[in-house]
């Protein structure tokens, strides 16, 4: 228990000048304070007309990743399920058949690939997790539904534009058109 | 739970503030007697957004369990986070590298700004300032863009691994921090012209909500509030953890424990946090950001504690341990949840105005009291 006494700092307490005890120059000067800050710069962006970019780290909605060809990278091995604290995803893998090498990237594949966004703490750690680079956590956010079902977020909602069949879609996805 | 409104034998009148109240800045339900306006008692009740984080850490591994503290607290998520990671750290001898500590202690006093800042505007609104409210948004979102840059989210960082930090620092980092200080430097005297050279707002909380030296500790209050009753009690200082044992800065204390003494006490800890980032914020440390653990963490045997100071006071986390990969038994030792119990004691005889001016001060955040 050395340091109990160390540079500790009192708090200064000066009793009020007359001017500063009327109140009707107080309720002036937090006026023209107040008023003063209608000449500045307005800090205010107006959302939803206008948008600030997120940083590249944004931890927002999963997107699930294709390789250049076009294949899904994502091999179901699970860990991003293990990762995941509030247990939001689940998955069924299957086995890759002959003729569909231009699907999927490797021999297993996920055949039911759910995220379920209101479980989702948005952590990051199945990003951490993925040993293929198949899951990442994109810049989209603030999704709005009327039903709790839909925020069950399956393969169709969380794989990105094929860049081969669908490249318009892909750099809108990106946020580059 | 009690009737909407009733009377009790002696003609007092008995009501509820919340869950759902404005003044309450979240869900506490406070169960209040009155007779006239002056207040006779004043009953918390506890549970209404009970999530049990405790049992739910039991089941999670110690890596996962970092990410639900963030829920406690919520506004100083970081520091809940430094508490868990250095508490597992502790436990297995972990040494974190220099510039993980670094970054991890700018970002505490970031986030202990970024809290106080929320606290101070939400406080002049308890009072009928609304516009504070505003100034103090425009700073606290600084701070936010520049946790959104580095760690990827706004309120629920994430950013504490066992050993480090997740990601490492972005190349703007330093310029942007140093953009901040510059702003805030500018804009805090707004801060003390706008409300605390107010004659209205010191009428209304010096000599207001007393909580005199003795009741502070045996309330176990900490932080900001006991230090406004001349508690020295800034683990920072006492129990120093990370690098804080190598900085220059002044713990406040003030002697006078009303509510007007908390406020100063606060607003002068901000200045005293941005000493302590400009002190940092020019050597941080070449090198690793993390230090190499194992993917599956397993803590020996034993009982381990850490506590450290968040925006609010004292955090303790506890952890009893089977030698396997998830907690048996986790407790938190949470600021707030002391800090109120010690309302009553403060308010008792006031007018009910002077309760949300009161309570305001405490800096409640009700998910920490109840976690
Ligand atoms: S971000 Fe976290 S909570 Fe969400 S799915 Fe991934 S691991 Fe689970
Ligand atoms: S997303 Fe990654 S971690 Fe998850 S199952 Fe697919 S390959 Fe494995």
């Amino acid at each position: 228990m050395q340091a109990l006494t160390t540079r500790a700092k009192a708090v200064d307490r000066r009793p009020m000048t007359f001017l500063e005890r009327l109140y009707l120059w107080n309720i002036l000067k937090g006026m023209l304070i107040t008023f003063s800050h209608i000449f500045k710069k307005q800090p205010t962006i107006q959302y939803p007309e206008q948008k600030r970019p997120f940083s590249p780290v944004f931890r927002g909605l999963h997107v699930l990743n294709r390789d250049e060809e076009g294949r899904e990278r994502c091999t179901a091995c699970g860990l991003c399920a293990v990762a995941c604290p509030a247990e939001a995803i689940t998955m069924e893998a299957a086995e890759r058949l002959p003729g569909e090498e231009n699907l999927y990237r490797e021999e297993k594949y996920a055949a039911r690939y759910e995220i379920n966004m209101l479980r989702c703490i948005f952590c990051g750690l199945c990003e951490e997790a993925c040993p293929k680079d198949a899951i990442y956590l994109s810049e989209t956010f603030a999704p709005a539904s009327f039903t709790r079902q839909s925020f069950i977020y399956g393969k169709p909602d969380l794989l990105i534009p094929d860049p081969k069949t669908q490249p318009a879609e892909l750099a809108a996805a990106k946020g580059l058109s | 739970m009690v009737e909407e409104i009733g009377t009790n034998t002696e003609g007092d009148l008995i009501i509820n503030v919340g869950p759902q109240h404005p003044a309450t800045h979240g869900v506490l339900h406070l169960v209040l007697t009155l007779s006239g306006e002056t207040i006779k008692k004043v009953e918390p009740h506890l549970g209404y957004i009970h999530r049990s984080i405790e049992k739910m850490c039991e089941s999670l591994s110690y890596r996962q369990f970092i990410y639900v503290t963030s829920r406690m607290d919520y506004l100083s998520s970081h520091i809940n986070n430094h508490a868990c990671a250095l508490t597992v750290e502790k436990a297995m001898q972990i040494e974190v590298p220099q510039r993980a500590q670094y970054i991890r202690v700018i970002m505490d006093e970031l986030t202990r700004i970024a809290s106080h800042e929320l606290w101070w505007g939400a406080m002049a609104m308890d009072l009928g300032a609304f516009t504070p409210f505003f100034h103090a948004f425009r700073e606290r979102e600084t701070i936010t863009d520049i946790m959104e840059k580095t760690c990827g989210a706004r309120l629920t960082m994430n950013y504490m691994v066992p050993g480090g930090v997740m990601v490492d620092l972005h190349p703007d980092f330093q310029k942007d921090v140093k953009s901040f200080i510059q702003l805030y430097k500018s804009k805090f005297e707004e801060y003390n012209e706008l409300v605390t050279g107010n004659i209205i707002f010191q009428n209304r909380m010096k000599g207001i909500g007393i909580l005199s030296k003795e009741d502070a500790i045996s309330y176990g209050c900490s932080g900001p509030v006991a230090r406004a009753s001349g508690v020295h009690c800034d683990i920072r200082k006492l129990y120093p953890y990370e690098i804080y044992s190598q900085l220059e800065f002044d713990e406040i204390l003030d002697t006078a424990g009303d509510s007007f003494a908390r406020y100063m006490v606060r607003l002068k800890e901000m200045q005293q946090s941005i000493r302590i980032v400009e002190q940092l914020i020019d050597n941080i440390p070449e090198g690793e950001f993390q230090a190499k653990t194992k993917a599956v963490l397993k803590l020996p045997k034993g009982e381990f504690y850490q506590r450290v100071e968040t925006a609010r006071g004292e955090l303790g986390v506890y952890i009893v341990s089977e030698g396997g990969t998830t907690p048996y038994r986790i407790k938190f030792r949470s600021p707030g949840f002391s800090n109120l119990s010690a309302l009553e004691h403060m308010v008792k005889g006031l007018k009910i105005g002077d309760l949300v001016a009161a309570m305001g001060t405490l800096d409640l955040v009700i998910p920490d009291i109840d976690r």
